[in-house]
Formats: structure tokens, C-alpha cells, sequence
């Protein structure tokens, strides 16, 4: 048992470093995904101290909506545009109607407003589009379908196309969000905001461009995830679950930090995989990526409760 | 503006004509009047106190000029124009800026950010083009940077421009948020008690940073304060409150003499 637990499984990984390296790569990859979820909801967490439970199913809206639109006979980028266009359009409504309204209320109270904007897109999206599976538009996009095979140290390693696109692009986003937040006055505003609305407001921010901002980039986001996810397993409602495996990723790299969320994902999505393949078909049957990631952020809160990269609160007495 | 021909202080300074008029202000909170039916100017150059006992009506004025408040009745004047009702960052990017008597800083953000996000209000460049970093955003962010690098040398905080300003002291995040404020380069500057809270060096450090202020760049400053020897060194007119009226207005000299205001600060026998 103690072998199997502690030896065995490095073992395998020293005698087949080609399968370690597919392993690794195959969570890299989920674990960019988790990254950009996660992003999204630091995102809104820190210019305006919102959960925002709807941040899965805003990415099963921009996937169905995407498809959709190109099942509609419009060529698929322009349909990527358009749902950018439905996306900045669902902020700004979001910020109308939910938000403004509900400024200054109790941080529980627009959380709960969330689900419900998540229950109504869920009602919407099926009025609209329909509760079927749908193939997403991989191929009318441009992206590769292919695959590239590596022989690292003799073995094997196959590299699909889609996922080093998936690796690409959302890394250029991450990237790219980064610098628009520390080197913009833009991006100075959303983190000022999420500090303090009085002195956002004293110094010229507009609590509600930011907001339509921050939802929008939200938009963006799930959008990409849409995408990414969509071209893997399809565009259905069930696509929603992925949001929720950020919530390990937040827990883990606390909910303001971006850094956290960069970390934290790629974390995830990296050691679930490994545990998956050399402790948890073996051991446990398999199947074990579905809580795997919660267990580990339940141990590190235990020890740390913000979080590895949260903010310590310090009460002062 | 009824008047625009200033008057000359004491140590020589040219002071302008109207900035600012304050018209007729009360303001209601239900049953509370916070403050009665008060009136006064800020000229361009002055630097204007509002002084007055505990819950005289000190910041509820503040918040009116800063457009936190909208007063219940009354206009606000500002730059010979009444000033429509307003949200408070539209009163900013009309040249208002402001420090709190709680300081409002962005405890997360390093000294620098802080005192770029003052630069907020002269922000032109779009969205599309700050994502970018292109063009009109990047000219704007080096401009906005060496103003920002020339308020820090004037404030003397270069040497923590990079820590975050949840670590520093009282005194330096006082000074912090005096620096955002007056990265904006504000027509007005409304300072909110700046020296609440301080040991006498940090006042007179405090003291100083104003008068500097307002002699190196001309701008307007009201403050609002407590410690009636800082304020009566520091303004050139002074407005005193006492239970949300005014009761006194004038040079610091004519104010310390005035009966009702020794009879607020002193107390007298009803």
C-alpha cells in the first residue's frame, strides 16, 4: 500500500518521461482554462466586491450565442464580432438593471442578484437557442484541428493543435489583461474602485463605466472559454459546470488576487491531472478530477484562509 | 460674480475674484438640519477655512462643494455658472478635488498608483486605445507620469513611491492623499481636517506642504479644520460654523475677535 502510494507512481513518471510530459501538458492546458475563468471573477471581485456566480453560464450564453449567430448563415468571424457586440450589450444591461439599482446594498444581496442573473440567462438561452448540444464552429474559425507528435526521449508526445492554439491565445489574454490593469489609467480605476468608492469617486471614477467595463471583459473571457471549451466537449448548458472548478482555483489563490488566479489555475489544473493519472486510476478507481481540486483547497485554506496569494486581513484593535 | 477684483493680503499675495459661491445652503438629513441657510465665496488664490466646533456642519459642507451631497436647498456657483446638481465624479473632473478626514486611499495600490489614479480626471485617450497601448494613451500616460513624478518631489515621498500604502504610517498616507489630490491639478482643493490625528512636527509639516501649495501653484485651497492656531496662521479668510449656521466670516484676525465665535468655542452661560 505504501508503495503504491509513494513509490510506484514516481517511479512510472521517471520510467516514462513522455507520458509525465503528456500528463503535464494535458493539465497545462485545462489549467489555462481555470486560470482565465478565475481571472474573470477577480476581475469583477475587486471593482466591486461581487461574487459573480454567473460567470459560467455568461460563458455558455457567448459559446451558444456564437454558434448560433453562425447557424443564422453569418460567416463565423463576423459572428465572433456580433458576440462581442451581445456581450457588451448584456453588461451594460447588467449594470442597468441589476447593479445601479442595488449599489450600497449588503455584498450577500448582489451575490444573490447573480443567481438570479444566471437562472434568467439559463431560462433565455434555451427560449433562444435552444437546450440541444451544439457543435462549436472550430474549424470556420481557423483554428487547427491537427496534431503534432514529438518523440521526447524516445516515447511519445502528441500535441493537439487546438490546445496549443488554446495556450496561445489565452495567454496573450492574460497577458495582455495584466498590462491593461497595472500600466492604464483604466486600469488603475477598476483596482482603485475595488479598494474604495469614495475615493474612486473624488478622483473622477465613474462607478458605473467601470463596471459596464469590467462586466464586459467578463464577456470577453467567457467568450474565449467558450470557445476553448466548446471546441473539446461541445456547447451545452452543462458547459456551465466549468466556472465552478474556478471556485477551487479561487479559494486557493484568494479571491483579489490576479496573481492568485494565474498560480492557482495553472495549480489545478496541473496536480489534478497527475494525481488523476498516478494515484487516482490506480488507487481509487479514477474519476477523481472532479473533487481532487476542492480537497486541495480545502487543505490550504486550512492553513492559510486567504488564500496563497490573498489579502491578510488585519483587524486593528 | 458680483465682485472680481480681489484684494491683496497681507504678505503680498494677489488674490482673484470669485471662484466658487456658495448661495442660500441648507441641507437636511430627514428632520436633522445639518446645515441653515449659509452663504460665502471662495476666491481664486485664497485659502479659505471652515472652522467650527464638533457637528457644527464642517464636512457636510465639504460634501456639498465635492457633490457627495446635493443640498436640500441653495446653489452652488462655480466659475460664474450655477452648477447643476452633479455626481460627485463629475464635480472631480470639473477641477474639484478633495482629501478626507478618514483617508480614502487605495490601501492595495503602491504610492505611485495612488497618485496616478489623481491623474484620472484628465484622462482622453479611449478604451480601445489604453487596451492597446497605442498612440493617444501612451503619450498621455508619459505626460501623466511626469506630472505625477513632480507633485511626489514636491510632497517629498520619492523615497516611498513603490510601498504599498497600506504600510505606511498616518502621517504619509495623510500626505499621500494630499499628493492624488493635487495630482489633479484641481482648480479648488478642498482638504478635509489634513492635520486630524497629528503630532505638532507632522502639523507643521502639514502647514507647510499648504502654504507651498498654494504659493507654487496658485491653487485655491478650503480646509476644513479643528486646531484654531493652525488655521488662523494658515487662511486668509475664515468661515466659522456652529450648529450648521454661520456665525463668523473674515481675515482670521477680525474672526478671533468676533463675540459669537469665542461664545462657540469658549462656551457661555445660557
Amino acid at each position: 500500500m505504501l508503495n503504491d502510494i509513494f513509490i510506484a507512481p514516481f517511479v512510472d513518471m521517471f520510467t516514462a518521461p513522455d507520458f509525465l510530459m503528456q500528463v503535464l501538458w494535458e493539465g497545462l492546458v485545462s489549467g489555462i482554462l481555470y486560470a482565465l475563468i478565475a481571472l474573470g471573477f477577480v476581475l469583477i471581485f475587486r471593482s466591486s466586491r461581487i461574487f459573480n456566480f454567473a460567470q459560467g453560464i455568461m460563458v455558455v450564453f457567448a459559446a451558444l450565442t456564437l454558434v448560433g449567430l453562425f447557424a443564422m448563415g453569418i460567416p463565423a468571424w463576423i459572428s465572433v464580432g456580433l458576440t462581442l457586440v451581445v456581450m457588451f450589450v448584456l453588461a451594460v444591461a447588467i449594470e442597468r438593471v441589476v447593479l445601479r439599482p442595488l449599489v450600497g446594498q449588503p455584498d450577500i444581496i448582489l451575490f444573490m442578484a447573480t443567481i438570479g442573473i444566471t437562472l434568467f440567462l439559463i431560462g433565455f438561452g434555451e427560449t433562444i437557442f435552444g437546450g440541444e448540444n451544439k457543435v462549436m464552429i472550430t474549424e470556420e474559425l481557423g483554428i487547427p484541428t491537427g496534431d503534432t507528435v514529438l518523440e521526447p526521449f524516445g516515447g511519445l508526445l502528441i500535441l493537439q493543435h487546438l490546445d496549443i492554439t488554446v495556450v496561445v491565445v489565452a495567454t496573450l489574454l492574460v497577458l495582455g489583461l495584466l498590462a491593461f490593469l497595472n500600466y492604464t489609467q483604466m486600469g488603475r480605476a477598476i483596482r482603485a474602485l475595488g479598494d474604495d468608492h469614495q475615493a474612486a469617486l473624488s478622483v473622477g471614477i465613474s462607478l458605473q463605466t467601470i463596471w459596464v467595463l469590467v462586466w464586459f471583459i467578463a464577456g470577453i473571457i467567457a467568450l474565449v472559454t467558450g470557445i476553448a471549451w466548446g471546441a473539446r466537449a461541445g456547447v451545452s448548458f452543462a458547459l456551465e459546470v466549468i466556472a465552478y472548478k474556478a471556485l477551487p482555483v479561487l479559494m486557493l489563490g484568494g479571491l483579489e488576487s490576479i496573481t492568485g488566479a494565474i498560480v492557482g489555475g495553472l495549480m489545478i489544473g496541473i496536480l489534478e491531472k497527475l494525481f488523476e493519472i498516478y494515484w487516482g486510476q490506480p488507487l481509487l478507481g479514477g474519476n477523481t478530477e472532479t473533487w481532487f481540486a476542492f480537497v486541495l483547497a480545502l487543505i490550504v485554506l486550512l492553513f492559510r484562509p486567504q488564500g496563497l496569494f490573498g489579502e491578510r486581513i488585519i483587524e486593528r484593535v | 460674480m458680483k465682485d472680481t477684483e480681489g484684494y491683496v493680503t497681507a504678505d503680498g499675495r494677489q488674490i482673484g475674484g470669485t471662484l466658487m459661491e456658495m448661495r442660500n445652503i441648507t441641507l437636511r438629513f430627514g428632520g436633522v438640519v445639518a446645515i441653515q441657510d449659509i452663504s460665502f465665496d471662495i476666491r481664486e488664490g485664497e485659502v479659505r477655512a471652515i472652522i467650527g466646533p464638533n457637528g457644527a456642519g464642517k464636512s457636510s459642507m465639504l460634501n456639498v462643494i465635492s457633490g457627495f451631497y446635493t443640498p436640500s436647498e441653495g446653489e452652488v456657483w462655480y466659475k460664474g455658472a450655477k452648477r447643476p446638481p452633479m455626481k460627485p465624479f463629475e464635480v472631480a473632473r470639473q477641477g474639484v478635488a478633495r482629501t478626507f478626514q478618514n483617508i480614502a486611499l487605495f490601501e492595495g495600490m503602491t504610492v505611485l498608483d495612488n497618485v496616478m489614479t489623481g491623474r484620472l480626471t484628465h484622462m482622453n485617450a479611449g478604451i480601445a486605445s489604453q487596451a492597446l497601448w497605442w498612440g493617444k494613451a501612451r503619450d498621455e500616460e508619459m505626460e501623466n507620469r511626469e506630472k505625477v513624478e513632480r507633485v511626489i518631489d514636491f510632497l517629498e515621498i520619492q523615497n516611498i513611491r513603490k510601498t504599498p500604502v497600506g504600510r505606511l504610517p498616518y502621517g504619509l498616507k495623510k500626505r499621500v492623499e494630499l499628493a492624488r489630490a493635487l495630482a489633479a491639478e484641481p482648480s479648488i482643493l478642498l482638504l478635509d481636517e489634513p492635520m486630524a490625528g497629528m503630532n505638532v512636527e507632522e502639523k507643521e509639516d502639514m502647514s507647510r506642504f499648504i502654504l507651498d501649495v498654494n504659493d507654487e501653484f496658485g491653487t485655491t485651497i478650503c480646509l476644513i479644520e479643528h486646531d484654531m492656531g493652525v488655521v488662523m496662521d494658515l487662511s486668509d479668510r475664515v468661515v466659522v460654523m456652529d450648529y450648521g449656521k454661520k456665525i463668523g466670516d473674515g481675515t482670521p484676525d477680525e474672526v478671533r475677535n468676533n463675540q459669537d465665535v469665542i461664545d462657540a468655542y469658549l462656551g457661555v452661560p445660557h
